[in-house]
Formats: structure tokens, sequence, C-alpha cells
């Protein structure tokens, strides 16, 4: 069986500086990975590398068996992948319903899909506000319908809990958590908060300086090895 | 007196917001500083210069509709060229506006050239239709040209166009979405190179249109093109370069303020008074006057 993600030997830089290190892992068909480490440790540049936002120097990445190293943004998005970005960078001058419509150029149909105002009412209620309008957790739920009407194999979310409130991050949690049954996505997710991760990932990859430091499953993972990691 | 000189300002205007229109697009929402804009301009002029000759030679019957035919083939040309520029030069340069810079002015500093060479080294003029050439007799002594009012009409309808075209179809959601953040919009599946092509076509569409306009006005020179892009970049930075509304209203008032200044002061004068009110506005307001603001 194909994975849904498959990364070998990846490295990644700005520059001179060497920031994703030799990153290897491999991601099944409705998998669900957390990534996780500290400020500044490589899990953005790694996420971005994925979706092609930044260029490799070396290694590959393969989607549902194709090969995607040196492809562009949206032709990994037909391929399969979908992004959240940290900061979730929302068009500021779309309306809500802009932002979602514009995500569904592959799609053949124009109207939603009606998962996304069955998840998100807070969505519908605002279809028509302008996306830099609204609150961060809005943000946030908007980013994710917008990374999802494109019907993607693998969600790639970039600190999803960043700068939102512990009670909107339990709902986030479980909105993904039932999306994901609903739609059949595999999940790579980068973290600092090891509550939300806890809820939705089946297995934790630990990163330091560009390298994965630990790895363990969710049935026996050791929390406060992890904790342990993020809080140094 | 005052509708009139008011009225001159109008069609003034007319051409100013088409040639900002197309700039605010490209320069506004692309960060393209494209110095041959005005020679775009010039090329939609010799577009419907063109359209006249043929006319004349092959359907002279049908001379009086001869000018929207031009109108339609300057839009075309200019922005067919426009995406062929686009493609070929400045797709390579968008991050980089010096060399951008210096590309377009090349670029129209040969169109001049071949202006010169191909076409006519001295200003050609279009003949007016008939329809155009009377004027509406307001009262005794306050007339407007046809030439005028149709000139301002067809401004307003391209606008109109231009905004159900960002605003109301798919192809302009995606313009929006491309120049509001370009990575994302390939992180959502929005092939952006293919956006930017036909983004920067519609903006050199404009100045075709613009440059159709203006023989109505005037005679078409070569160097035109050069008389308008410096109005034409000061009424984008103006309006805010996000915003086309802006574009609009900055237009109106630049030339109102023109035709006014003209009738007060020397042309040159005029351009004077124009340009310190510019930047009394753009110290108080960098944005622009008419920016909008949003959390980003
Ligand atoms: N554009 C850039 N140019 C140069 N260095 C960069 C750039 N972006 C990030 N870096 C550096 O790369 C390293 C990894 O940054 P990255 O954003 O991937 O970390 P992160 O794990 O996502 O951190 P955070 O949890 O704060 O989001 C940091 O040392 C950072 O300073
Ligand atoms: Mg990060």
């Amino acid at each position: 069986m194909t994975a849904a993600l498959k990364i070998d030997n990846l490295n990644v830089f700005y520059g001179d500086s060497h920031v994703v290190r030799d990153i290897n892992f491999e991601l099944q068909d409705r998998e669900s990975i957390a990534i996780m480490g500290r400020n500044g440790m490589g899990k953005t540049t790694l996420l971005k590398a994925l979706i092609g936002l930044l260029p490799v120097r070396s290694g590959s990445v393969t989607l549902g068996g194709q090969v995607i190293t040196s492809a562009e943004s949206h032709e990994r998005v037909i391929a399969g992948m979908g992004y959240v970005p940290q900061g979730r960078e929302i068009f500021p001058y779309l309306t809500v319903r802009e932002n979602i419509l514009a995500a569904m150029q592959i799609s053949k149909t124009r109207t939603i899909p009606p998962f996304v105002y069955d998840v998100f009412p807070v969505l519908e209620e605002m279809q028509t506000r302008r996306g830099g309008n609204l609150s961060g957790g809005q943000q946030q739920q908007l980013a994710i319908a917008r990374a999802l009407v494109s019907n993607p194999k693998v969600l790639v979310l970039d600190e999803p809990t960043e700068g939102i409130q512990p009670s909107i991050i339990r709902e986030i949690a479980k909105a993904l958590n039932h999306l994901k049954a609903e739609l059949n996505f595999a999940l790579v997710v980068s973290e600092q908060v090891l509550g939300f991760t806890m809820e939705i990932a089946d297995r934790f990859l630990i990163m330091e300086k560009g390298e994965f430091v630990y790895e363990d499953n969710r049935e026996d993972v050791d929390t406060d090895k992890i904790h342990a990691y993020l809080t140094i | 007196m005052f509708a009139l000189q008011a009225f001159t300002g109008l069609s003034v205007f007319s051409i100013l917001m088409l040639m900002a229109l197309g700039l605010a697009i490209v320069f506004g929402l692309m960060g393209v500083i494209n110095m041959a804009h005005g020679e775009l301009m010039a090329m939609g002029a010799y577009a419907t210069y063109g359209t006249s000759v043929l006319f004349e030679a092959y359907f002279p019957s049908l001379m009086s509709i001869y000018f929207i035919v031009g109108v339609v083939l300057a839009f075309f040309a200019t922005s067919v060229f426009g995406y062929f520029l686009e493609r070929s030069l400045i797709q390579f340069l968008y991050k980089r506006p010096l060399d951008t810079m210096l590309a377009t002015w090349g670029v129209g500093l040969i169109l001049q050239q071949l202006y010169r060479q191909f076409i006519n080294p001295r200003p050609v003029e279009v003949p007016t239709a008939s329809w155009l050439q009377g004027v509406w007799q307001v009262s005794e002594d306050v007339s407007f040209p046809m030439s005028r009012i149709f000139i301002v009409g067809l401004a307003f309808l391209t606008a109109t166009l231009v905004y159900l075209f960002l605003y109301r179809t798919r192809r302009g959601l995606l313009i929006r979405a491309v120049t509001q953040n370009r990575g994302m919009s390939g992180a959502i599946g929005i092939n952006q190179k293919r956006v930017d092509a036909y983004t920067f076509a519609l903006g050199c569409g404009l100045a075709g249109i613009a440059g159709s306009s203006f023989t109505m006005l005037a005679s078409t020179a070569p160097d035109t093109g050069q008389a308008y892009i410096v109005d034409t970049f000061i009424v984008v930075v103006f309006g805010g370069v996000e915003s086309l509304l802006g574009t609009i209203m900055s237009a109106f008032f630049i030339g109102q303020m023109q035709t006014w200044f003209e009738f007060y002061l020397s042309g040159s004068m005029a351009r004077a008074g124009i340009l310190l009110l510019v930047i009394a506005v753009l110290y108080f307001r960098p944005n622009g006057l008419f920016a909008t603001k949003v959390r980003r």
C-alpha cells in the first residue's frame, strides 16, 4: 500500500542556514501525526516546503505515490494536499464566502459543500463579512474550511491553536475529528499545545533544531517527556 | 462658464480614469511599475486610427460606427500585447521593481520608435463620426460637445464593466485573491501565473480604451503616452494603490483640479499646483486619500 504522504531525506535552507535537516516520515491514509517543538525549531519551514512555498535543497516529497518535490503549490493542491498556514492568512478584503469560493478552483461546482456550514455555523452567519474583520478563532475555522473544500487527501495544519482561547481550541479539535471521519483525509499538524494534539493525533514527532529527535504513538505516549521537550 | 469648465474637467477625468484604472490594476494590484503604460495608450489610439483608415477604404458607409469597432479593437490589441509582454518579460521581474521599471521603460521607447517608423512620425487624427460632431445646447451660452459626452459615457461604461468583472465573476475573484496574497493563493489551488498574465492583460487593455477615447480629444503622436503617464501615476498613488474606487475618485479630483488650475494659471503652474496638493495630502494620508482599513 502506498503511503498518503512520504518524506525522504528532506533538507531545507534559508540561504546558508540549514533549517530542516534530513527529515524522514511516512503518513498512512487517515492517519494523523503531530509535529511538536518549541519556537524556531523548523516546523513551519518543513510544512511550507511540503506545500511548495519554500524550495527544498534535497530529498523528496511523495503524495499518494506521486512525486511532487518540485511541483508548484497549486499543483500540489490538485494532487491532493490542503494547507492551513500559521497565522491563517485569510484574504483580508474578500468576504468569508469569497474566501471559500476562491479555494474551489479545482472543484466543478460553485456551491459550497454542506459540511462547511454544518461544522462551522459561524461562517454561515458571517458569509458576507470581510475575512480581515473576523476574530482569530473565526479566521482559523475559515482557514480550515478553505483548505478542505478542495477535498484533500492530506491536510497540513500549522499551529492552529496559536492565539486562540482554550474553549475554541477544544471546539476546533472536535470539528477536526468530525471532519476527518467524514472526509477521510490524513493530517499533519504542527503544534506546541499538547492538550490539543492529544485529542487529534495518532502519533507524535518531536522536532528540535530541524531534526526529529523523538517519536511516539498516542497509546504509549510519555507526556512528561514531550512536555520536557516543549518547555526547556 | 462654470458648467462648461467642470465638464471639460470631466472629459479629462475620463481619459485619466481609464488610464489610471489600468495602471491601478497593473501597479496597485500587481505591484508592477509599467513605464510603457503610456505607449500602450498610444497603441490603443493607433488601433483606433487604423480602424478608421480601414473603414474609410473598405466600408465607407459604416464610418458612423467605426469608433465602436475601434474601441473594441484597441482593447484587444493592447491586452493581447500585454499578455505576451507579461509572459515574455514581466513575469521574470516581479520581485525586482527597479528592473521592471527599466525594462518597461525600454519597451516604451521601442514602441515609440516603432510608431515613428511604421505608422507616422507626425501626429495623426481620426475623423469624428457625424453624430459625434454636434453639440448639446443646454442653454444659450452653455453647450457640451457630443464627443465629450460620449467619452464620459464610455469611461463610465468601462468602469462599470471592470467592476462587474472583478466583483461578480470567478476570474475577478481569482484576481482579487492573488493580489491580496500570492503565496496563499497558490496554496489553495489557484494558478497564480495564469492569473497574473490575464490581470496584466486587462490593465493593458484599459490603457488601450483610454487611447481610443483620447483620439476624440486630440491627435495622436508617437510620444502621446508620455504626457499622460506621470498624471496617471499621480492619480493612482493619490487614490490609494489598493482601492479601485479610490482611483476613480482620485481621477475625478485630479481631472477637475487640472482644468481649474489651467483655467486660472498657466499649464506648468497648474501641474506644479496639483503636485504640491498631492504631496500635502500624501503627507497626512500616506496610503492614499481613499485607502480602506482592514485587519490583515
Ligand atoms: N524567511 C526566513 N529567513 C531566514 N530564516 C528564517 C526565515 N523564516 C524562519 N527562519 C528561521 O528558521 C528557523 C525555523 O523557523 P520556523 O518558522 O520554521 O520555526 P517554527 O518551529 O515554526 O517556530 P514557531 O513555533 O515560532 O512557529 C528559525 O531559526 C527562524 O529564525
Ligand atoms: Mg511556525
